[in-house]
């Protein structure tokens, strides 16, 4: 209750941050944390599997799996965003199956773009991890009289990971900017909101600049935590 | 001699008097085509439309003849300046950056919007309905302050993404200008659609003043003639006759 009368005093002389606006922009915010979010984490799982097979000997393996990520890396988001939305309506009789509830939404065709979109680029980050594995680990693992499976498991992700994190985090803020198009399909993000409140009230700097320091102060966050990552999981390579 | 002087004056101001009235018993429209159906032009390259019809039934109210100058629209402000017609009368909305260069009549066109759906939906409420508008127009700013916390509303840059969304069935509803609407959705072959209720112009902070007739500031007696003209046209039914004949159901 103190909270609103404090908000409305301080909101009292603003044209443009009324309370209703401040709430598009919530509502942006959460859409977009929760799309962000929901797409890195089912790109990660994706990817591991995805980057194990494309650092296979077998080529039947590695190839559809390099074919993929070669489309997804080679095509526009927004394109593939495009497809996925307004593609999935030339399927005849999509309505009458039981994807259509999620479908219809602009929510889940955007998911999927994104997830596919980031799990692409993950699976080639890990990929290069696991390759720059140093011979002498694997050698040694060989040796012990490991199988495949466990070498995998014990020596190779372990380190790929932590070799991987720096550019997965880059990854995961480039998705954050990435989600910024999701508007396109009518789902009201953070540049949703502010491109509602820019054509409702015509003041594009009020409006892009608050969302823009939004999207500053949630990279900061990522930024802190991967920095944490680092430091907790790198610092055996830390100079001493 | 005084008599004379009197006479003398009288004959100027009667001469200056018919000079005045003999500028106008001719009005020359500017008007920019294509922008149907406010004006556009029939096959045999006539002009017509609401705009075409209502001006010439003014002036024939008024007494007077009239002709069209067609005219692109950026120079259209300019063109009325410099003497080329002495009236615009081409789907021109009422604003104050427009009012210090020109006088406007009454409005006399407030552009309907309407609500499109399929012909087979039954609505009765808007209540959890999905709505489609584009994006900040004032078709958006009326949707969202009427019905933003009982529907879920969908926003788009173009009225062809929201038709796509619409043969979709993503969208239950939209509400758009009518002349879009009628294009892009009576008019469709995919599917049959329908205008749900009215034709919507009120309330005006939504919908504005409308379209009005522009003339030069120093004009105020011609304005004032049509805008009499306009009110006796509304009066006796000549008015909707035009309208019936373009924004009527067919």
């Amino acid at each position: 209750m103190e909270l609103t009368t404090w908000l409305n005093e301080l909101l009292s002389d603003n044209l443009i941050f009324t309370p209703q606006t401040l709430g598009y922009y919530w509502e942006g915010l959460v859409t977009t944390t929760q799309l962000v979010f929901l797409s890195l984490l089912a790109g990660l799982v994706l990817a591991v599997p995805l980057a194990i097979g494309r650092s296979s000997g077998r080529r039947w393996i590695s190839l559809p799996i390099y074919a993929y990520t070669y489309v997804f890396r080679g095509t526009p988001l927004l394109i593939q965003l495009y497809l996925i939305y307004y593609g999935v309506v030339f399927f005849d009789g999509i309505q009458e199956t039981f994807l259509w509830p999620m479908l219809r939404e602009a929510f889940y065709p955007a998911l999927i773009a994104f997830t596919l979109n980031t799990a692409a680029y993950t699976t080639e980050i890990f990929r290069g991890a696991i390759k720059a594995t140093p011979r002498g680990e694997i050698e040694a693992a060989r040796a012990y009289g490991m199988s495949q499976a466990l070498m995998m498991r014990r020596i190779i992700l372990p380190s790929a990971f932590r070799r991987a994190l720096p550019a997965y985090g880059n990854e995961v803020i480039f998705m954050l900017h990435a989600s910024a198009i999701a508007s396109v399909v009518t789902l009201m993000d953070l540049t949703g909101a502010a491109r509602f409140v820019y054509a409702r009230y015509y003041a594009p700097f009020e409006a892009f600049l608050f969302v823009a320091a939004i999207y500053l102060c949630l990279t900061f966050a990522i930024l802190y935590f991967f920095r944490f990552l680092e430091k907790r999981l790198l610092a055996h390579l830390k100079p001493a | 001699m005084k008599k004379l002087l009197t006479v003398s004056i009288l004959g100027a101001a009667l001469v200056a008097g018919t000079a005045q009235a003999r500028d106008y018993d001719h009005v020359r429209f500017g008007v920019d085509v294509p922008y149907e159906p406010m004006e556009y032009r029939l096959p045999s390259g006539e002009l017509t439309g609401f705009d075409i019809d209502l001006g010439n039934a003014l002036c024939e109210e008024i007494g007077i003849t009239c002709e069209w100058i067609v005219q692109e629209w950026d120079g259209i402000i300019p063109g009325l300046m410099s003497r080329n017609y002495d009236a615009i009368m081409s789907s021109m909305t009422i604003n104050d950056e427009r009012r210090q260069t020109v006088r406007f009549s009454d409005p006399y066109f407030t552009p309907p919007s309407a609500w499109f759906a399929p012909a087979e939906s039954d609505i009765d409420s808007l209540e959890g309905m999905a709505i489609g508008v584009q994006r900040g127009t004032l078709q958006d700013n009326y949707v969202t302050d009427l019905f933003g916390d009982v529907a879920s509303i969908s926003r788009y840059s173009t009225a062809d993404d929201m038709v796509l969304d619409m043969e979709a069935e993503r969208l239950d509803i939209v509400f758009l200008d009518y002349p879009v609407g009628k294009s892009t959705l009576l008019d469709s072959e995919e599917r049959d659609y329908v205008v749900v209720g009215e034709m919507i112009t009120e309330p005006k902070e939504y919908f504005g003043d409308g379209f009005g007739i522009a003339f030069r500031q120093r004009d105020e007696a011609l304005a004032e003639r049509f805008n009499e003209a306009l009110a006796t046209l509304r009066e006796n039914g000549t008015y909707d006759e035009i309208y019936q004949r373009y924004f009527g159901e067919e």
